[in-house]
């Protein structure tokens, strides 16, 4: 008896440890449900339509595994003769129908909810290039990159002999993240110098493609303060398993501090320098603007 | 049976000016002969898919652990993509092509395919293809590493590979728009009298609407190529932003092909299967009308459903509106074809031998990946799905389980009326089992991985991400290693073996013209049109 009570408080402690320390539950199975109300809404959607296809799963494989238990010859089973029956026919394609429709009423829904960028309360411009991430507050004038963490970089370069489990969040650790301020509809406008990339942050059920010359548009409103991780999801070449995404949801008076910090941080710094900046980004916009003319 | 009687009659007369096969190398060289191209076309098939086995066990190898350990990144992406290239191109497509340039004749009671020099040219250029593809890793700058997609601008960036998988893929296509215009023509003029087309076995009647697919789609893959070709060494800017062009315009294009071009890997396979339950079922196919009209449903949906591949490109709400329900459509046809085949085996007298066994794991595994299909037709879910290993996941349940098992089933169905011989049961067994058991080891676990957040085409992960992969890695390693095993049964079965009977099994004797020939099936066969009735 206490045997049995001993183990069932091991297990109900491992169980709890798996619980509360994400990076540990390896043996994950299921989608994130994420910290927006987008997340929310897919991770329902995601249930519903898995929970549907398990019951048309059952119900299929059902009378497919009591047709081949049943219906065997070795079990003198004869064969009958019949080769088509229009009702069932009609039956069987009626009611997938039925069901589709069902799926996409809801999944129309959210669809719209996810395509609606208005009244946003922060825009944030994300470029991607190989390899790593470049976030302008657009409306602030900070901006800065965004790459693989040093610890990670280190460990990842072929034979570097260093344990990853040793590593904090290998591969998925930043220099800068980006950082929002939590409650807040954040608008991120996405595209890229160079290659396709997509940025993705499975906590906020969104990833978008960042494309050269296209800006791509996607929001989220971060419910839970906490630092978020992604990647790059578009294959964009030789390091694109190395530049991943590390959001920092903040409360909004952090998320001040912050920002004050950084703008003077930027003043702070050599105003010639910020101008080059500024004149080398201007000059980008022109050649494009140029190549378009021609 | 008439037909029979026809062969029998044929087989008594004509005889003297017979001629064989040429001898030695010359023969296959030369050859304008249905089954030998059929037979080329095969075993090419299946070099290819131990290459193509070959990088992807190189890539299980590196992703078996975190952290970089065997390869560098950029050879990593190489791998992925001449993986998918290989074994798109070169073995699950051409292995469904030999299986039409050995069965269609047979089962249409035509002597030949209609067109026999062209079918020999077709296979050569495919060897040239390949050859070059596979050239193509040599090359500075390394081989192909943009994926399969060949999304611009990344694959401008590939060295002097570039031009060379080009050519391939136009060698590859050219190749594959004469084999399917070699089909329809041999299955519009040379059906046996009385062989009206809503008599023709399912096999033959999905390679018709496959082959038009072919001639449809091909063309518009080697027009993108191309304008990759230009934007590459001629300085358009089909795809350069910079230069007023749209690199998302290359995805349209690329996947207006590349739909069409998942269900010129799958029709085949329904076709295989809709030959095999029944003769293993002892009855006809269920709905066999309602069959024909599935597979032409499927074939217009999929030149409507393209840009489901691209729900994260930024599309207009109305646009993924479209592509979301046209998508969603699908599992109509779908669901019918997979109901029917359930019907057939119901009340039926089963038998499990080899080709009925593969085909049963089709059912239950193409299902599996039908489901998440499904899953990923809904837009805004595909938002967290799109580009993890869920998409991998989906796409190989729908491929190696569906489309090769199938291909697999295929080859067991028939290869005792090729060599009339027997095959070792017992060996095809354990490849069964050992392969049915290994490809959910290795692919099941790659749902789990996707739904976590693992993206796809990235050599080295987050250690969240350590078990699955693991797992997948060693399935990945069984899978391949059952496969040797079917190469020693087809070689030994080659060789000799049980005398195979004309029927081969007993539940084919009304399933198709094929059977009423002899086992092995003569060099020319229907040199007299059979009669069907």
């Amino acid at each position: 008896m206490k045997m049995k009570r001993a183990l069932g408080a091991i297990s109900a402690t491992a169980l709890a440890a798996l619980w509360s320390v994400p990076a540990a539950a390896a043996w994950t199975l299921n989608l994130r449900q994420g910290v927006t109300e987008l997340s929310h809404d897919i991770y329902n959607l995601h249930m519903l339509i898995f929970w549907i296809c398990v019951a048309i799963a059952v119900t299929v494989f059902s009378v497919m595994i009591y047709s081949i238990a049943t219906f065997r010859k070795s079990k003198g089973a004869v064969s009958a003769s019949f080769s088509h029956n229009t009702t069932a026919e009609v039956v069987w394609t009626l009611i997938p129908v039925m069901i589709l429709v069902a799926m996409a009423i809801p999944a129309a829904r959210t669809l719209v909810k996810i395509e609606d960028t208005s009244g946003s309360e922060l825009t944030i411009k994300v470029t991607g290039y190989q390899w790593k991430w470049q976030y302008d507050y657009v409306d602030e004038g900070v901006s800065y990159f965004s790459t693989l963490a040093q610890a990670s970089n280190e460990a990842r370069q072929l034979d570097s002999g260093v344990d990853v489990y040793r590593v904090e969040n290998y591969l998925l650790d930043v220099d800068n993240p980006l950082v929002v301020p939590v409650n807040t509809k954040v608008r991120v406008l996405v595209t890229a110098a160079d290659v396709l990339h997509a940025w993705w942050v499975p906590d906020f059920g969104m990833k978008k493609d960042a494309i050269p010359g296209y800006i791509n548009e996607l929001w989220f409103k971060a419910e839970k303060v906490g630092t978020y991780r992604g990647q790059c999801a578009e294959l964009c070449g030789r390091d694109h398993g190395f530049m991943p995404v590390v959001v920092r949801v903040v409360e909004q008076a952090e998320y001040d501090s912050w920002l004050a910090g950084q703008k003077a941080a930027r003043q702070a710094a050599a105003a010639p320098a910020a101008q080059t900046a500024a004149a080398t980004t201007n000059n980008e916009t022109t050649t494009v603007l140029v190549a378009n003319a021609e | 049976m008439s037909a029979s009687q026809t062969h029998g009659h044929a087989a008594a007369h004509d005889h003297h000016d017979d001629h064989g096969p040429a001898k030695g190398i010359l023969r296959w060289l030369t050859t304008t002969n249905h089954k030998d191209i059929g037979t080329m076309y095969l075993v090419f098939s299946l070099v290819m898919f131990f290459i193509g086995g070959a990088m992807a066990l190189v890539i299980r190898a590196e992703l078996f652990m975190p952290g970089m350990q065997l390869v560098d990144p950029g050879f990593f992406n190489t791998m992925t993509t001449v993986h998918a290239l290989i074994m798109v191109f070169g073995a699950v497509m051409p292995a469904t092509v030999g299986l039409a340039n050995w069965m269609i004749p047979l089962q249409i009671g035509a002597p030949d395919m209609a067109l026999p020099r062209m079918n020999n040219l077709s296979f050569w250029l495919l060897v040239a293809a390949f050859s070059l593809l596979i050239l193509s890793l040599f090359m500075p700058g390394g081989g192909p590493a943009a994926g399969w997609t060949l999304y611009p601008p990344l694959v401008l960036q590939t060295g002097d590979a570039f031009p060379l998988a080009i050519f391939a893929i136009h060698l590859a296509g050219a190749s594959s728009i004469m084999g399917a215009i070699n089909i329809i023509v041999t299955i519009m003029n040379l059906r046996a009298p009385g062989m009206s087309l809503m008599k023709m076995p399912l096999f033959t009647w999905t390679w018709l609407i496959t082959a038009y697919l072919l001639i449809a789609v091909m063309p518009v893959f080697a027009g993108a190529v191309t304008m990759l070709l230009t934007d590459h060494f001629f300085h358009t800017t089909f795809f350069a932003a910079a230069g007023g062009g749209d690199p998302v315009l290359y995805q349209h294009i690329f996947w207006f092909f590349g739909h069409p071009e998942v269900y010129i890997m799958i029709l085949p396979a329904f076709g295989l299967v809709s030959e095999i339950i029944p003769t293993f079922s002892r009855k006809k196919l269920f709905g066999y009308d309602a069959m024909v009209y599935a597979t032409a449903s499927i074939a217009f949906l999929s030149f409507i459903v393209w840009a489901h591949h691209m729900f994260t490109v930024g599309m207009p709400l109305a646009g993924e509106m479209f592509f979301m329900l046209s998508t969603m459509l699908i599992a109509v046809p779908t669901g019918v074809k997979v109901f029917n085949w359930t019907a057939t085996m119901w009340r039926g007298s089963l038998t499990f031998e080899p080709p009925m066994l593969f085909a049963l794991a089709f059912l239950f595994l193409f299902t599996i990946g039908g489901f998440s299909g499904l899953m990923m037709a809904i837009a805004p879910v595909d938002f967290q799905y799109h580009d993890t290993y869920f998409i991998v996941a989906h796409f190989h349940y729908v491929l190696v389980p569906g489309a090769v098992f199938a291909i697999m089933a295929g080859v067991y169905y028939w290869m005792p009326k090729w060599t009339g011989h027997m095959y070792d049961v017992k060996l095809a067994n354990i490849h069964f089992w050992l392969s049915a058991i290994s490809v959910n080891v290795l692919f099941f676990p790659q749902h789990f991985l996707g739904l976590a957040g693992m993206p796809r085409r990235i050599p080295d992960y987050s250690t969240q991400f350590a078990d699955w992969n693991m797992v997948s890695s060693v399935g990945a390693f069984g899978f391949g290693l059952s496969q040797l095993l079917f190469v020693y049964i087809i070689i030994k079965c080659a060789r000799g073996g049980a005398r195979a009977s004309d029927n081969v099994w007993e539940g084919a004797y009304n399933h198709g013209l094929e059977w009423t020939v002899p086992s092995p099936a003569p060099y020319h066969t229907f040199e007299d049109a059979p009669v069907v009735k």
